[in-house]
């Protein structure tokens, strides 16, 4: 069984109400199906607006899904209790895109590792300082460095921080929507390495949500590919980027810079018109399968 | 890509020397772009890249003179077409931008004026440099847009920025820096708020441009990417300096900074297992190490690096860097 597994998820936005008009509302995520194995990195990938985002937070139910099923362990996320889910949101968190503007300015780094832990009743006041100062070192922050304000950190840092609060619970699920694009090249580096250090150590399953192809590519075993608000291309990495069959899949594909100068790859334009958007996904190799008539 | 010209002073469009700018602060000077040197030719595409805060795009509007107080430059000269820009009269210096030198901005939202329609904005440029008239200014601008490839550039014209997708928007703020043919197009992060499909048509563009006008393109980018695919020179900034520059091929097939090697190993998928990084972080630009200001950062630093900062070294054709490794250097 899959440790997550998503269910024809739906989330529809009501436009602006109209008087003369009934519009359908917007449906930024259109009945999305995907499964994550235990121990895999799976990749989301889209360009803005394409429903990435609002899926993982759909996930989680930060976002109310309009509908569909999102079964963790089985279990429907979606159909359970107030207190069930806070119970499920312990084993499922979420690293936020922003380091800047997720972590609360006026509390100390300390703090925000430990709020979890405070909000789910775990430990002594004792026992959650030493876990909190265990957690700097596992991301390789400096415990020292405790009691210092988000803004006297650096977006890298910062970004630490935000994993070691989603890691404060000892979650078997993460979510890292976008963890990396706030941060400079050289910093991205770092972290990527961290959460892959990381999920090797602590066994973790995670949903890697990204507009970079590179990355994903390195990242991730297996990879979904939004657009529009559906999944129109999913395969294990490797065989999406040597055989992508979608015409969306192989526009962002041609489109990914290439840091060789001597590489110039032929670009595939893409014609948004031509797309069939109500195609549905079928088989087109091993675990493979594209929105593709 | 165009083979660069040879080293003749002629060939070269604008020259920057030792520029120095500086934003002064209670606390002291935070300087920006610290003794940067480098020069742009006829024709040629350079890229500039660097991280966030490396001084980039204070370089840029240091050559354009839009650095705004409490920033100024301190030091160095910009000639362009053999003028010195830093020696001009603000008047002067108005007819130079927009008309000889024109900016591609960053934020293609930001960058327009939400309540006039990108028309008016395209024509202002003309009708400002005196090079149409108001009627004639209202044709050019539909085939600029035209040029620029926007659909239907007769009503995109009458279109405000909110009514334009983002990549519209930015070959509008194309078509206006293009509007007066100006020699040196100074295009700042230009893709970097867009999508990546979006951002390979942008990138194409630009490049036509350069190609059918013959314009000299200052690319400004943090995409190691997009640079490899549209610079013929590259050249590096790191906290401020300028760490390496020489022709694209060389500097991404055999960088010799070691910052430029640690940023081009960082990136995903160009060696498989685990990514390279550079650790630590860039120093604040308040707290600059004495010596190289990779130093704290570098795998191959020495004890000279802490004592003085390096003097750019020749390196080869056409190449300069600014490390100890590879000369004796010491300013």
């Amino acid at each position: 069984m899959p440790l997550v597994e998503v269910r024809d998820l739906v989330k529809g936005y009501a436009r602006p109400r109209r008087p003369w008009r009934t519009d359908a509302p917007v449906r930024a995520v259109d009945g999305v199906s995907f499964a994550i194995e235990e121990g895999e990195t799976f990749g989301l990938v889209g360009e803005s607006g394409s429903g990435k985002t609002t899926t993982a937070r759909c996930m989680l139910r930060l976002v109310e899904p309009t509908s569909g099923q999102v079964l963790f362990r089985g279990e429907d996320v979606l159909a359970c209790t107030a207190r069930r889910l806070r119970e499920l949101r312990r084993h499922m968190q979420i690293v936020f895109q922003d380091p800047y503007s997720s972590l609360n300015p006026r509390m100390r780094a300390g703090a925000i590792v430990e709020e979890p832990l405070i909000i789910h009743r775990v430990g002594t006041r004792e026992g959650r300082r030493g876990r909190v100062a265990e957690l700097f070192r596992t991301v390789g922050l400096d415990p020292a460095h405790l009691d210092r304000l988000p803004r006297e950190f650096s977006g890298g840092e910062r970004q630490r921080i935000g994993l070691a609060r989603a890691l404060a619970l000892r979650p078997s699920f993460v979510i890292a929507d976008e963890p990396v694009s706030a941060l400079d090249v050289s910093i991205q580096a770092q972290v990527i390495n961290l959460l892959a250090d990381l999920q090797g150590q602590l066994g973790l399953t995670c949903l890697l949500v990204a507009h970079d192809l590179r990355l994903v590519e390195h990242a991730c075993s297996r990879v979904a590919v939004m657009y529009r608000g559906r999944i129109v291309e999913t395969a294990p990495t490797a065989a999406l980027f040597a055989r992508p069959h979608h015409p969306y899949t192989r526009a962002l594909l041609s489109a990914v810079p290439v840091p060789d100068p001597d590489a110039r790859r032929a670009r595939v334009e893409f014609d948004a018109g031509a797309v069939n958007l109500t195609a549905p996904l079928r088989e087109v190799g091993p675990e493979h399968s594209a929105a593709i008539p | 890509m165009s083979q660069p010209a040879a080293l003749r002073p002629d060939t070269l469009l604008l020259e920057v020397r030792s520029l120095t700018t500086a934003f002064d602060a209670a606390a002291g000077p935070v300087v920006a772009v610290d003794d940067v040197s480098f020069s742009v030719r006829r024709g040629e595409t350079l890229g500039l890249v660097g991280e966030s805060g490396s001084g980039k795009s204070v370089a840029a509007l240091s050559i354009l003179r839009l650095v705004q107080p409490p920033g100024r430059v301190r030091r160095g000269a910009i000639f362009f077409k053999g003028r010195d820009l830093l020696a001009l009269s603000e008047r002067e210096m108005q007819q130079i931008r927009g008309a000889e030198i024109a900016l591609v901005p960053q934020e293609p939202m930001t960058a327009l004026n939400p309540v006039f329609t990108i028309g008016d904005q395209i024509e202002e440029a003309l009708f400002v440099h005196g090079r149409a008239t108001r009627a004639e200014a209202r044709a050019l601008a539909v085939e600029l847009l035209a040029a620029v490839r926007m659909p239907e550039p007769a009503q995109r014209r009458r279109d405000y920025a909110h009514q334009l997708s983002g990549g519209m928007r930015q070959r509008a703020l194309i078509a206006m820096a293009l509007a007066c043919r100006p020699s040196l197009v100074i295009a700042d992060e230009p893709t970097t708020a867009l999508d990546v499909t979006i951002q390979a048509q942008i990138i194409d563009l630009l490049l036509e441009m350069q190609r059918a006008h013959d314009l000299s393109l200052l690319l400004i980018t943090h995409d190691l990417g997009v640079i490899a695919g549209a610079a013929d020179r590259v050249a590096v900034m790191y906290a401020g300096r300028l760490v390496e520059i020489g022709p694209a091929r060389d500097v991404f097939h055999a960088p010799l900074h070691p910052y430029t090697r640690g940023l081009l190993a960082s990136i995903p998928g160009r060696t498989p297992g685990r990514l390279h990084a550079i650790e630590g972080s860039v120093p604040s630009p308040t707290a600059r190490p004495p010596g190289c200001v990779f130093a704290p950062r570098c795998p191959d630093r020495m004890p000279q690096c802490d004592a003085a900062p390096p003097a750019p070294v020749a390196a080869g054709a056409d190449r300069e860097v600014r490390c100890y490794l590879h000369g004796p250097g010491g300013a």
